[in-house]
């Protein structure tokens, strides 16, 4: 017999036609390749930050304007770890700045007028925030109701729970400890240490800085060790060696700037927390997986036996518990929970969350990348204000960025060529 | 000889890093039907693409003239005005629109920018009549079958005043009435004087209808043949898609039948749509380890019904019968009672319930056996990756790597990741729903193969499948089905197509 298996056949016919995918958005300088649609956020947020150093003879990057960027944004941050989870999913929530106003108020209720103890009442807070999710999950996962009417009604039922609550004053002042969460800084609990012409700063921050240098440099190190045992590829040293360079030197510069400042904000820390623990739980929980399928392709997700009603309401019981978070600091944080609190909020996470490469129609997007969308964000806004632009203006160029980097997106995605 | 009414000389076309097409000569005479043959990826859509204008002049080199004149599509809208009119394979008709607005869609029949319904509706009845659909025009496009929608899009065609009538494989979803009657009308059509080109898989089609065959592989023409004077037959067009003679096109297989591992009984499901229609009506099938069975039935017969409704209730209402597992009853309310009961489906719609296609190949793997790659909760991605290269080897999965995004992979490999994706759940039963569809020739081969590798380890397979030479080829044993009841159980040997089909068509005593 003088026939080959087609299968032997195909597998020389086909070089350089199907087998080979294109690999768009790429590009590569001197043996370094880079992938745009992934990383093109991160290059737009250093370009940003150097763009508005300039403009503003670096005064973005001194100490306490830093410190100022992230505890001004927190809770925008916070809200942006849930959005880009329900929005991964493909599911939308509107309501999470009037969940920050009713929590706020809520907490306020508990601490100052009833004179219950901070950590009861924030716990009692926690769990109004995960009864609130659970409402909205259950109308949109088990009813079937598009998560963007639930949501918009969920705005205007929990900013009139606000008002009711608070009659039309604020309530405060919070306890000290709340506040201090909210807008305070690590004690310097060891000392400060000089740094020669920097001037002094604060030791225990610089550790912390340390060790999570530490902390990165060994963990990349056993991940990369443990693919390559499994005998996948990995980024060519030089390569990893310059990220995790990258990384320290931007560890350590932001720790040392706010070590120079006033130590550490604790909502840093809690932030910092927050994003590790959902970054891992995105990427290496079976929930944070069925998460990207459901928004991948729903029925595809059905059929291979997620439980895709369960997953979706929790994925809103944990936007409602982060909504909590940011309202108990929203409100410690002006020491007073206000009945306009948290007003545009959603827009501000939503928008963090595109610019930080989730995909519209879902099934994409990374905490990481929400993080930075809100940083960019937080960026323009501090640094237009330091230049003295008007609010009008702030306004216009976020709108702009927004509508660019979504663009980006669709662009990278449609030369990508991969339809849905 | 008549003249030629298309001709495409030295068409190249490329995508960033691949050359799509390389030099593609077509020739087109006017009034005849021309088929194009060639594996999927070969090059077929993306010429008809080139022709249509979605690829507008200036993306492409090479010359097109039709009609004796040259050619330069800056979008579908010219090759339209041209007189060419392609239909795609997913049809683009508006589910909720009537067929007159359908048929009349961008081109509506309008006085004043007001539409004129009676004009509508009446050219449209007129249509209707030429391409033999009998509906009412106001009917909506989801209350009409595949079948008759492919008659709309034609229609459609018609009233564009259509000269070059582009089918991308228009039978891919139709039974065999439906596309008998569509090849039927394609030849009514071409003795109007529409010049066709049809693309399509379906080799007894292509040699019962057309005048030409052009054989397109790996972006190269490697031939024409004319109908009437060369010699062509299904083999010789097979032989110039995959460049040799393919004696055998189904592996050659010794059964080990064991246990029985599942048996449904009784098994009655309605329509979600019209609860008071019965799609599957009392059937009862016997499945055994290491045995293939085949499930025969035309397009409406309530296979795919009957599968579902039996993977976790997926499908159907008020369901009722019992399901054995290896002897015993069990109770599958759900999708993951179905996984945990060690039974797998694998969709007939692949891209619809069967991939994330903006995933890539290991997620899309471990897509239904996370679980059994995690432990409290947790994924071991190495392991996952493991799991996935192993697959990536032993199903011959043409790409890169377990990196690759599964949307970029061609018909064949993108039915490898379904199959290896139940296979990670490690099933005793697997039900195939048109295992082989819109794959080439060649990858069809290794699904055979890797089906009968699956039954020789133990498993139980249940192939859906329309291709009757298909299930005689691949089952050592065949149900037929027809308006939802069992008609037969036919052993392999005792198997011909003419008696399959007699069962197939056994109506209700």
């Amino acid at each position: 017999m003088s026939s080959i298996t087609p299968a032997d056949v195909e597998v020389g016919a086909k070089g350089g036609g199907e087998g080979a995918p294109r690999q768009p958005g790429r590009v590569s300088f001197g043996g370094l390749s880079l992938n745009l649609r992934s990383s093109g956020i991160y290059i737009a947020f250093a370009l940003i930050v150097v763009l508005f150093s300039v403009l503003t003879d670096g005064a973005l990057l001194t100490p306490q304007n830093i410190s100022n960027i992230i505890v001004q944004n927190s809770y925008v941050l916070i809200l942006a770890i849930g959005m880009i989870l329900v929005i991964i999913a493909g599911h939308i929530d509107l309501s999470v700045g009037s969940v920050v106003a009713v929590t706020g108020a809520l907490s306020a209720v508990l601490m100052v007028n009833m004179g219950m103890p901070w950590p009861l009442a924030l716990l009692i807070t926690l769990v109004a925030g995960a009864v609130i999710g659970a409402w909205q999950g259950y109308w949109i996962a088990y009813f079937g109701i598009p998560a963007f009417i639930v949501t918009l009604a969920g705005m205007l039922l929990f900013r009139a729970l606000t008002l009711t609550v608070l009659g039309n004053q604020g309530i405060g002042p919070f306890p000290d400890q709340v506040r201090t969460l909210a807008n305070g800084f690590t004690n310097g609990y060891i000392g400060n240490i000089g740094l020669g012409p920097l001037g002094g700063a604060d030791l225990f921050s610089l550790l912390i800085g340390i060790v999570a240098i530490a902390g990165m440099v060994v963990s990349q190190w056993r991940s990369r060790t443990a693919r390559k045992g499994y005998g996948q590829s990995v980024e060519p040293m030089a390569l990893f060696v310059l990220k995790l360079l990258a990384g320290a030197a931007l560890i350590l510069f932001l720790v040392v700037q706010l070590a120079r400042f006033k130590n550490l904000p604790w909502v840093l820390v809690l932030l910092a927390l927050l994003v590790l623990g959902y970054s891992l739980m995105a990427n290496r929980t079976v929930f944070g997986r069925q998460i990207y399928a459901i928004g991948g392709n729903l029925q595809a997700a059905v059929m291979s036996g997620v439980k895709v009603k369960s997953v979706v309401f929790w994925i809103f019981v944990n936007m409602g518990v982060l909504s909590a978070i940011a309202g108990i600091i929203f409100a410690g944080r002006l020491n007073q929970a206000g009945p306009t609190a948290g007003n545009s909020f959603e827009l501000d996470a939503i928008a963090a969350a595109f610019i930080g490469g989730a995909a519209v129609q879902g099934g994409v997007g990374k905490v990481v990348g929400a993080i930075t969308g809100g940083l960019i964000m937080a960026v323009i806004n501090n640094g237009m204000s330091l230049i003295g632009s008007p609010s009008e203006r702030v306004m216009l160029v976020k709108g702009i960025v927004l509508l660019a980097a979504v663009a980006f997106d669709v662009w990278t995605k449609r030369r990508g060529g991969v339809s849905r | 000889m008549t003249e030629h009414i298309l001709r495409m000389s030295g068409i190249t076309k490329t995508f960033p890093g691949v050359k799509a097409l390389q030099d593609v000569n077509l020739s087109v005479r006017q009034g005849e039907i021309h088929a194009i043959c060639g594996e999927n990826g070969a090059g077929k859509s993306t010429l008809m693409k080139v022709l249509s204008g979605v690829y507008p002049y200036g993306e492409y080199d090479g010359e097109i003239t039709f009609e004796g004149k040259r050619c330069e599509f800056g979008g579908i809208r010219d090759s339209e005005h041209a007189g060419i009119v392609i239909i795609h394979q997913e049809l683009a008709l508006s589910p909720q629109l009537s067929i007159a607005e359908n048929i009349f869609l961008g081109n509506e029949r309008a006085k004043r920018g007001l539409i004129d319904w009676n004009r509508t509706n009446y050219e449209a009845a007129e249509l209707m009549k030429r391409v033999g659909l009998r509906e009412n025009p106001t009917t909506p496009i989801s209350d009409i079958g595949v079948g008759k929608q492919q008659l709309v899009e034609i229609a459609k065609a018609l009233s564009k005043r259509v000269k070059l009538l582009i089918l991308d494989e228009p039978t891919a979803a139709l039974n065999d009435d439906d596309s008998a009657h569509l090849l039927d009308l394609l030849r009514e059509l071409r003795d109007e004087g529409i010049t066709c080109v049809i693309i399509s898989h379906k080799l007894n089609e292509v040699t019962a209808i057309s005048d030409a065959v052009t054989i397109i592989r790996d972006g190269r023409t490697i031939e024409t043949l004319d109908m009437a004077t060369d010699h062509v037959t299904e083999d010789r067009i097979i032989a110039g898609m995959v460049g040799r003679a393919l004696d055998n096109r189904y592996p050659p297989h010794e059964p080990t039948i064991g246990e029985e591992a599942l048996r449904i009984e009784d098994w009655t499901v309605y329509s979600p749509s019209q609860p008071d229609r019965k799609v599957v009506d009392g059937a009862s099938l016997t499945l055994r380890r290491g045995e293939i069975v085949g499930l025969a039935g035309l397009m409406g017969a309530g296979r795919t019904e009957l599968a579902m409704s039996v993977f976790g209730r997926t499908y159907g209402v008020h369901i009722s019968g019992k399901i054995f597992k290896n002897g015993k009853p069990i109770e599958i309310r759900n999708v993951q009672d179905a996984i945990t009961h060690g039974i797998a489906y694998a969709t007939e719609d692949r891209k619809r319930y069967g991939l994330n296609l903006i995933e890539d190949i290991k997620r899309n793997i471990s897509a239904a056996g996370l679980k059994g790659l995690a432990k409290r909760g947790w994924v071991n991605e190495n392991q996952e990756f493991r799991v996935a290269e192993q697959f990536h080897q032993s199903m011959n999965i043409k790409a890169p790597s377990v990196d690759s995004i599964v949307g970029k992979l061609s018909g064949g490999n993108q039915q490898k990741v379904v199959l290896s994706k139940w296979i990670l759940t490690e099933p005793d039963v697997l039900i195939l729903d048109e295992p082989t569809r819109g794959i080439d020739v060649g990858a069809k081969y290794e699904i055979y193969t890797i089906i009968n590798r699956l039954a020789d380890e133990g498993k139980a397979v249940l192939v859906i499948s329309s291709e009757l030479p298909e299930l005689l080829g691949l089952c050592d044993r065949i149900y037929t089905l027809s308006e939802g009841r069992i008609t037969g159980e036919v052993p392999r040997r005792e198997a011909t197509q003419e008696s399959l089909m007699h069962l197939m068509t056994k109506g209700q005593e």
